[in-house]
């Protein structure tokens, strides 16, 4: 696999506009951005609404996966194409999740909705009516996902690369910094994990930088590709965008997102907790 | 969540005890930007948090006391200016962008 294959650019979407066979899907955390405009075409999914289970914490389940993309007008031999706010948060934690039910050819757009607007590049108001679909989903790939006890045991063994931010990573912060500072659970990192910010991959507009500056900041950072690599953020998106760099530009086997991430660890009972400040 | 608030429909500012605002408007030839991409970088330059402006080019971010850097991207543009945030207080900044 080459990053042609998983990444492509704004100029290529613009002229993948009118294929039938290329979907534009627009992911965002602000599920308002959409109806503030969006790419010609592009069809919504709400990462919370319709990609989490709405009574338990989890994904919703195969059945209700391909229901959502039959409903979407999404067909198993589509090539989905997937973007949004938030430097493609998102969207790369979109990507993950279409991998972990196995469709087969799935893309990121490069710098999501930032690197659109900041390209002066149009955006429509126009929602798309998008034929059903008889969608079939596979089981999960659980290569790619970790869960909580996996992660206790990659202590000291695996890589542990928790993506948030310094000060995240340090305990000083319970959150991004442009959220209120209420959350309950304690703060700082599993121990052995090293930090390596997602937004060290990325360049002011979103875009990555290339696969040898990502491949340097992790082997500058101490990673081991040697050994196999959970990514983690606070809910699982962030670390959706380092594994996307790991896996898929630079290669990387064995790497999984931790999706339960820091508002499950931080709040597990009895597990190890480093914290620096 | 990890992700940005709307700027549109933040609540009322209040500072609590242990937070500090870093907030303010982004502006060109006096009018507030909207849909502008505002980033807050920490002492280290380090990327800490981005929102896009509201309707009037208001931000803000629930920071912590310490120097930060707000770095305001609009199309063809990109302009630093430096804060200090203190703890319980909120700082305000105006980013002027060139016309």
């Amino acid at each position: 696999m080459s990053r042609t294959d998983v990444l492509v650019d704004a100029d290529w979407v613009e002229a993948h506009l009118d294929d039938p066979k290329v979907v534009l899907v627009e992911v965002d955390e602000d599920v308002s951005a959409y109806d503030r405009g969006h790419i010609q075409g592009a069809v919504r999914l709400d990462w919370k609404t319709e990609l989490q289970d709405q009574v338990r914490r989890d994904f919703v389940d195969k059945d209700q996966f391909e229901q959502l993309l039959s409903q979407k007008g999404i067909g198993n031999d589509d090539t989905v194409v997937l973007y949004g706010g938030n430097n493609n948060w998102f969207a790369a934690y979109a990507y993950w999740y279409f991998t972990l039910y196995g469709h087969a050819d799935v893309k990121l757009m490069d710098g999501g909705r930032k690197k659109w607007e900041l390209d002066g590049r149009e955006l429509s108001d126009e929602v798309p009516s998008r034929e059903k679909t008889q969608y079939t989903a596979q089981e999960q790939d659980k290569t790619i996902r970790a869960f909580r006890d996996e992660v206790v045991d990659a202590i000291g063994s695996k890589n542990l690369v928790d993506v948030r931010s310094p000060d995240e990573f340090s305990g000083k912060l319970s959150a991004p910094a442009h959220l209120p500072q209420e959350q309950a659970q304690v703060n700082g990192h599993i121990p052995t994990a090293i930090n390596i910010p997602w937004s060290k991959l990325a360049n002011d507009d979103g875009t990555f930088k290339s696969d040898d500056e990502i491949r340097k900041i992790y082997a500058d950072a101490g990673l081991d590709t040697s050994k196999p690599t959970i990514a983690y953020c606070r809910i699982g998106e962030r670390s959706s965008h380092s594994w996307f760099a790991l896996r898929e530009l630079l290669g990387e086997q064995d790497v999984k997102n931790y999706d339960g991430s820091w508002t499950e660890y931080g709040s597990l009972v009895g597990v190890p907790v480093e914290k620096d400040v | 969540m990890c992700a940005a608030p709307d700027q549109d429909t933040l609540p009322a500012l209040e500072v609590g005890k242990g937070e500090a605002v870093v907030h303010g408007t982004v502006r060109r030839g006096g009018e507030g930007v909207p849909g502008a991409y505002v980033r807050l970088l920490d002492g280290t330059g380090e990327f800490t948090a981005e929102v896009q402006t509201s309707a009037t080019g208001y931000f803000r971010f629930y920071a912590a006391a310490g120097d930060w850097t707000l770095r305001a991207l609009a199309p063809g543009t990109s302009v630093d200016v430096a804060v200090t945030a203190a703890q319980g207080e909120a700082v305000e900044a105006t980013v002027e962008i060139p016309v």
